[in-house]
């Protein structure tokens, strides 16, 4: 199969690391970017290589940051050469109640999380075009489709996300890239595992499957988006959620 | 007492709509307008000659203190705002090969973020008055994606997102938050689309026979559409945005209106 450039952004949390090796497993080249304030980088580099990923680059550059994005991609591509496929995954989260919720808490969030899509898909996406293939991945959540209190900032760029999505996706569908939207429910990553035990006990509770999503679980769809199987699908929205919400 | 609605981009096609609805409802009508907007005198005259006694106050809703100012100016000069519609908007479409940063951080601050700040000045500190109501008003670009629209289509889907979060943090204290999505009116935003686009692109896509009306106005300049299919009826968009707000729809938190009859 054709060895395609992957970059993944924010791949060093808990899903952006199984992105990264599904796409590496199913044959890529991946490039791995993360924040310069990850002081964990070759920390993490060695539990990759432990697991038998030794060829995965890294990147570093703030995605809510136009310049940064600019500088990344052109530091990707010296390394590897054009991007293919692009995984829009970084995000955050400042969960607080509306009422509390500060303007500092919403802007961080719709430009980390929201904002972030427009800084990185404009770096690669007229290149895909031009070259009549390309995969943009965005991961979005449950949250942005249902709506979750204390995530007003959150859910609304999540949703955004979304909307994004179908319109880059009606743009560039004539021109061999697709853009498709993942919802992932709450996943077994280290973000979800830091809530309180009885908390998170109350959310497994509420998903029908009554269990948390393996990593692997999104990974496995990003693997499947960006192969060549998948081009005819296009700004569609993959649920994988255990049941949590049915669209 | 009548009860004190504001709405923002009042002035605008769909919100002179809304307002007049709402007026007509018994609503104390408060609209904003963008500072330094040349239009307000003459638009508040034309409406005082209708018989509508509109307020007007300089926003921008951008800006998180100029909403904040706003909000104070109207709860101390006019009453404590009850009913919040989150209207005003822009566009800046265009492919998103051509689109600029500053095409995306205009539409998604006027869009988006606007509703973030006007909602925090309505809601904070507000909720033990057990009523309010809350219609944020996005497109059904937002649902659907559309070509040309990527900023557009990502600030007004975060808006059902937000919509959606926020009714359930606030449906226990009486407030209600709610989406309303419409498709195309013939509004002054819309018929800027150049004719040739409206012909080819958007009105084939409607299944009902032409635009949404807004109510009959003044000012209005539907005459000047040339419009390929009639004007569907009712119900239209201003009866849906006031029919959220009114005590018979206490039931309905985070909803989305779908005011269009388009393919999806």
């Amino acid at each position: 199969m054709t060895q395609r450039v992957a970059l993944v952004t924010g791949a060093m949390g808990g899903l952006g690391t199984a992105i990264c090796q599904e796409l590496a497993k199913a044959g890529h080249k991946v490039v791995a970017s993360y924040h310069p304030q990850f002081d964990n980088k070759e920390e993490w580099l060695k539990e990759m290589a432990a697991a038998g990923f030794n060829d995965f680059v890294c990147v570093a550059g703030d995605v809510s940051d136009l310049a940064s994005c600019q500088a990344m991609v052109a530091d990707a591509e010296a390394a590897c050469g054009q991007v293919d496929i692009l995984v829009n995954n970084a995000g955050i989260t400042r969960d607080r109640m509306f009422a509390k919720m500060e303007k500092d808490g919403w802007d961080a969030v719709i430009s980390t999380n929201l904002t972030s899509l427009f800084n990185m898909t404009k770096q690669v996406s007229a290149k895909m075009a031009e070259r009549g293939w390309g995969r943009i991945i965005n991961i979005s959540s449950v949250n942005g489709l249902k709506g979750q209190a204390g995530q007003t900032n959150y859910s609304a760029a999540k949703a955004g996300v979304i909307g994004f999505s179908k319109a880059l996706a009606a743009e560039l569908a004539a021109k061999g890239v697709t853009v498709n939207i993942i919802c992932p429910g709450y996943v077994a990553t280290k973000m979800v595992m830091a809530i309180k035990p009885e908390v998170l006990q109350s959310i497994i509770d509420g998903v029908p499957m009554k269990r948390l999503a393996k990593p692997e679980e999104i990974g496995g769809a990003c693997a499947y988006l960006a192969s060549d199987i998948a081009g005819f699908m296009t700004g569609a929205t993959m649920n994988i959620n255990g049941g949590l919400y049915y669209q | 007492m009548s009860r004190v609605a504001l709405v923002t981009g009042g002035m605008g096609g769909l919100g002179e709509a809304i307002c007049i609805k709402l007026a007509a409802l018994g609503y104390q009508v408060v609209t904003t307008h963008s500072p330094g907007n040349p239009k307000v005198a003459a638009w508040l005259k034309g409406m005082n000659n209708l018989g509508y006694g509109f307020r007007a106050y300089p926003c921008d809703v951008t800006d998180y203190d100029s909403c904040r100012d706003c909000v104070a100016a109207v709860s101390s000069e006019v009453g404590p705002v009850d009913v919040l519609v989150n209207n005003a908007g822009i566009t800046r479409d265009m492919t998103f090969k051509k689109m600029t940063k500053d095409d995306w951080d205009a539409v998604i601050s006027t869009n988006l973020d606007s509703v973030f700040n006007m909602c925090k000045q309505v809601l904070d500190g507000m909720t033990e008055r057990k009523w309010r109501r809350v219609i944020n008003v996005s497109s059904v670009n937002g649902q659907k994606g559309a070509f040309g629209q990527s900023n557009y289509s990502a600030a007004k889907a975060g808006m059902h997102g937000f919509t959606k979060a926020l009714a359930l943090e606030v449906a226990r204290q009486g407030v209600t938050v709610n989406t309303i999505s419409p498709g195309y009116i013939g509004t002054k935003m819309v018929t800027a689309i150049p004719q040739e686009i409206l012909d080819s692109k958007i009105l084939p896509l409607t299944r009902s026979t032409g635009w949404a009306s807004r109510r009959r106005s003044p000012g209005s300049s539907r005459t000047s559409l040339r419009m390929k299919r009639r004007s569907s009826p009712a119900p239209t968009f201003p009866s849906t945005a006031v029919s959220t707000c009114s005590d018979r729809r206490v039931f309905l938190p985070a909803a989305n209106i779908n005011n269009r009859k388009e393919r999806l």
